[in-house]
């Protein structure tokens, strides 16, 4: 199923890349899939954190590559953003951690896309490509203005993973599942991310939706806060990505054995279910 | 000859575009569809040119400055956008968004606000209209400009303080937008000046240019013709491309004036925030530099992304004037005109004080962009 793209936006190549690969062979297994989030350059032990998340059962790992005005994010990222910032991090400083890291599952980097237009499109895709970083999210950049970046991460095989969100009109979702690359990342809820008390109901009703025009792997994220509410999500999802529950606990001093213990919870509940 | 739309994807030349995330791409569609509708709509013309007449007091008159005309040698010309309601431009603006909003069905409006002055107005159009109100501000300048607060107060607005970063105007844009991503239903975001994502600096700029379309014909009257310098102070740029608007098909020189400390022509590269790609103050590896200007309204990192393309094509060029040169100007309008300038325009009468040699003679049309009570406490400290 491929639906017609806004001007300037390139197909993208066909097949999946070695990101969506690996998921779909985990779905297909029978795997719910859990995508834990990282800011880079949070704290000395960040690394340790991102395998630490791998050894506890991620099927791939979303490092954040801070930044200094994250729209998207609630006050748990924006907080580690700026702690990060403060300490020194830079898209070099994490890109070169993570190309040392080893961490045995693909890595992902979520960043906005200023710091991506600064370094340059081509740049960027092949200093990811060369930390072994499998995919990038940029949350401010919608299919519409995704062409020019999109190109220059194809050419390097690097995966655009595209967003869609509950507001997205029917005739919308094809054609971002059509440009989205690795998997394709529903957004749960209205709003930035955050831990909720409750999944937002919109998190299944856009999944659902997604579900019926792509058989990419569709991970629920924004708002995904515990293994009940992740279990729940994959009722219906393939998966979901858990961000500002992880880095509280790192900002709260739990260091990667509590973003183990955290993320072992997650794992089980979603094995018991599958 | 008027400025012309932006491309369909948002663009003057290559700067603008829609860059925000994909929760508000169906907003800002939206919000283009109703205003292109609205903008060709005899009635909506109709209702809101009279309440710009009637409420917020328009035309704005043309004075001309004998006094500091002869203390400069400069032949100075003020738009006196100070005499609006709620004492700036910022009203022309917010009444042709919020009466959009209504149209939209919209009931609430959320906006940032850096002097207040955009806050005052658009808690302003919402208690005219029964909008809720939500003004975004940052700490920083909810202190050193309290008097907006409490008038926003007054108006039936709430004000939340921004908290991060540098507790100024860019922060208070990031808490507006998020708001706007967690609101989107049942929400405007009224942005304040000729940034963010399309449709914002396009509309924004046409609601700005009954500034100059009143200016062209008020120096036609006067002068007989163009003035040789049209001048404007330039934060994000709305009251700068409002006058404007009106001298991009004369001979008239256009110039925008910005503070030292956000010099976004002068010192800043391409970049993308807050919705668009413009002229922006960033590190090396693009995190977003925060500004630092005396004047709130100013204190802002990027500009405008019609600026950056006049700038790139040479039909307007950028200048910046100190803190310092500021407060001189500040006090030079009052003494020799009995007009007490905000500090934002005081940084245009900075530059022609500071450029009186290279402009004497010359005929020079300043936007008088708004008036300085708000500005009083704070210069009560400068002054000492
Ligand atoms: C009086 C006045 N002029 C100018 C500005 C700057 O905005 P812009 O550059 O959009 O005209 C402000 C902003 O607060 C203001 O209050």
């Amino acid at each position: 199923m491929s639906a017609e793209l806004p001007p300037g936006v390139p197909a993208p190549p066909t097949g999946p890349g070695a990101l969506e690969r690996h998921l779909r062979q985990r779905r297909d297994a029978g795997a719910k899939l859990l995508v834990p989030y990282v800011t880079g350059g949070l704290g000395a032990d960040w690394v340790d954190a991102v395998r630490a998340a791998a050894d506890a059962g991620a099927d791939a790992v979303e490092v954040g590559i801070p930044f200094s005005d994250p729209v998207m994010d609630g006050p748990v990222i924006q907080q580690a953003s700026d702690q990060a910032l403060h300490a020194g991090a830079t898209p070099v400083s994490v890109l070169e951690s993570l190309r040392r890291a080893d961490v045995g599952v693909p890595l992902v980097v979520m960043t906005y896309y200023n710091l991506c237009f600064h370094m340059g499109h081509e740049r960027f895709a092949a200093s990811l490509a060369e930390a072994g970083v499998r995919a990038a999210i940029l949350p401010d950049l919608p299919l519409e203005e995704v062409g020019p970046w999109a190109g220059a991460a194809d050419a390097a095989g690097v995966e655009t993973v595209l967003l869609a969100a509950p507001t997205a009109p029917d005739e919308r979702l094809p054609r971002i599942c059509t440009r989205a690359r690795g998997f394709v990342y529903a957004v749960g809820l209205l709003g930035v991310t955050g831990e909720r008390a409750e999944l937002a109901e919109s998190a299944t009703v856009i999944a659902a939706r997604l579900k019926a025009v792509t058989d990419k792997p569709v991970l629920i994220g924004v708002g995904v806060s515990n293994a009940e509410q992740a279990v729940q999500a994959c009722a219906v999802a393939d998966g979901v990505v858990v961000g500002s529950a992880v880095v509280r606990r790192l900002l709260e001093g739990e260091g990667p054995e509590g973003v183990a213990a955290f993320l072992r919870g997650i794992r089980h509940a979603l094995d018991a279910t599958s | 000859m008027s400025l012309p739309e932006p491309s369909i994807d948002g663009r003057f030349g290559e700067f603008g575009g829609r860059f925000v995330p994909e929760t508000l791409v169906p907003a800002c569609q939206e919000l283009e569809e109703a205003f292109r509708h609205a903008w060709a709509d005899p009635a909506f013309h109709d209702e809101l040119d009279a309440l710009l007449r009637d409420y917020a007091g328009r035309p704005s008159p043309l004075t001309e400055c004998h006094r500091l005309s002869e203390a400069l040698g400069v032949r100075v010309l003020l738009k006196r956008e100070d005499l609006n309601h709620t004492g700036s431009h910022k009203i022309n603006n917010v009444l042709g968004q919020a009466l959009l909003a209504r149209r939209m069905g919209k009931t609430r409006l959320v906006a940032e606000t850096g002097a207040g002055q955009h806050g005052v107005a658009t808690a302003t159009a919402a208690a005219l209209l029964g909008l809720e109100c939500l003004v975004y501000m940052g700490e920083v300048d909810m202190e050193r400009q309290a008097l907006n607060v409490f008038r926003m107060r007054l108006l039936g607005a709430e004000v939340r303080p921004a908290v991060t970063g540098s507790r100024t105007l860019k922060d208070a844009i990031n808490e507006a937008m998020r708001d706007w991503v967690a609101t989107v239903g049942g929400t405007h975001y009224c942005l304040g000046s000729v940034m963010g994502p399309h449709p914002y600096p396009w509309m924004v700029r046409e609601l700005h240019t009954v500034i100059g379309t009143e200016a062209r014909a008020q120096c036609e009257a006067l002068l007989g013709g163009a003035p040789d310098v049209v001048t404007a102070c330039v934060g994000g740029g709305s009251n700068a491309i409002g006058i404007f608007s009106g001298f991009v098909g004369t001979p008239a020189e256009l110039v925008g004036v910005e503070p030292a400390g956000g010099a976004a022509i002068a010192r800043g590269v391409p970049g993308v925030v807050h919705g668009s790609k413009s002229f922006l103050l960033q590190d090396e590896f693009g995190q977003v530099n925060e500004a630092h200007s005396i004047s709130a309204g100013l204190d802002y990192p990027g500009i405008g992304p019609e600026h950056s393309h006049l700038a790139t094509i040479g039909r307007a060029r950028y200048v910046s004037v100190t803190d310092a040169e500021v407060v001189e100007a500040f006090q030079l309008l009052s003494r020799t005109e009995g007009i007490i300038p905000a500090l934002e325009p005081a940084h245009a009468l900075a530059w022609i004080a500071r450029d009186r040699a290279s402009l004497a003679g010359r005929t020079v049309l300043v936007n008088l962009s708004g008036r300085g009570d708000k500005d009083v406490a704070q210069m009560m400290d400068v002054l000492g």
